[in-house]
């Protein structure tokens, strides 16, 4: 590609996310049918479902660490956070505890 | 309310929540720009992406592609398909952002993974003004990602860097946000949902192409549920009354 060229590959993959990330707004400016409404319900619960699996991609449980500090910190964020409730604190010491367990023991 | 009070109220509100991201985001940035520079590109090509694509796994693809040859059509579809899960984020927006005026189009713009999760999950006290947080925050992951792509652009292959496990931060997001829903949420059906259909579909699929198919059945669950569902997750003040019925 010319340097033209991977400008407009650029431009043309800005214009795709734009795209996927206005269009509900646009298609619904209107106003939004029952139906639309009740997916903006009913979707959030089942989007972090799958943002935590979509995190979770490319660990392989059947070989290397075996998915065991992904798990650990899984753990570690959600006791901190039971036990706090205080989203930072869970985020910073379920990182702290994957970043120790990655680089020094596995 | 005086507007300075206001927004520095909200930007106090949105830096710690926003400070785990955005140590990630340079780190990621870095490696993304380091990425691009190993492949030959110029060096504000980083920055170029970070601000005309701002998503993160898109501009990888991105950039793996610019070295070849010139394929709009192909680029299109391929990033429209890694993107589509901006469709869920923007349904479930719709609400929150109602009413923003002229920081929505940028709050649309920037509405990555990360953004999304903090602006739509976090809980922002009542005298803390919604949409500076929304703004301050996505303004704040923003500029640390274009930040990092810069620097790991510009210095390419001369910063010995590997902080294996930074980018765990997302993981641990997604993992509270979720726990936090599931402790109020009246149903739990959605949010296993989104896990099983998720799993199922990364079994399924692999960790390539599992997305869509996700997505799609998490559709078609909620579509075929939505007679037992609508009334408990509702949150429309009044029935509605607008006559537009399903669609």
């Amino acid at each position: 590609m010319t340097t033209l060229q991977q400008i407009a590959t650029v431009l043309i993959a800005g214009a795709a996310t734009v795209l996927t990330r206005f269009l509900p707004f646009f298609a619904f400016r209107h106003g939004a049918p029952r139906f639309i409404r009740y997916l903006g319900d009913v979707l959030p619960g089942a989007i972090f479902g799958m943002l935590v699996i979509y995190c979770l991609k490319d660990v392989d449980v059947l070989a290397g660490s075996h998915g065991a500090p992904e798990a650990i910190g899984i753990l570690v964020t959600g006791g901190i956070y039971l036990w706090r409730r205080d989203m930072l604190w869970a985020i910073l010491t379920g990182t702290a505890s994957y970043m120790l367990l990655v680089n020094l023991v596995w | 309310m005086q507007p300075t009070g206001t927004k520095t109220a909200a930007f106090r509100q949105a830096l710690p929540l926003s400070f785990p991201i955005m140590v990630g985001f340079i780190f990621l940035g870095i490696t993304c720009g380091m990425y691009a520079s190993s492949l030959g590109l110029p060096w504000w090509m980083p920055t170029f992406m970070s601000i005309a694509i701002f998503g993160g796994s898109a501009e990888f693809v991105v950039a793996s592609m610019l070295p070849g040859v010139f394929d709009p059509l192909t680029t299109f579809a391929v990033i429209l398909v890694v993107q589509a899960r901006h469709l869920f984020y923007g349904l479930s927006m719709l609400k929150p952002f109602a009413g923003m005026g002229r920081k929505k189009p940028y709050l649309i713009y920037a509405l990555c993974d990360e953004s999304f999760s903090i602006n739509y999950g976090a809980h922002v006290p009542e005298r803390i003004d919604r949409g500076w947080f929304m703004l301050f925050v996505s303004l704040l992951n923003q500029a640390s990602w274009v930040l990092g792509c810069t620097l790991g652009g510009v210095f390419g292959n001369m910063i010995p860097l590997d902080i294996e496990g930074i980018s765990f931060a997302m993981t641990a997001l997604c993992v509270v946000i979720f726990l936090d829903q599931w402790l109020q949420e009246k149903s739990h059906v959605s949010s296993l949902t989104g896990l099983a259909a998720s799993a199922l579909a990364l079994v399924l699929f692999g960790a390539d192409g599992f997305l869509i198919p996700a997505m799609l059945i998490i559709l078609a669950v909620m579509a075929v549920l939505r007679p037992r569902l609508e009334s408990i997750y509702s949150s429309d003040d009044a029935p509605a009354a607008d006559g537009s019925g399903a669609a």
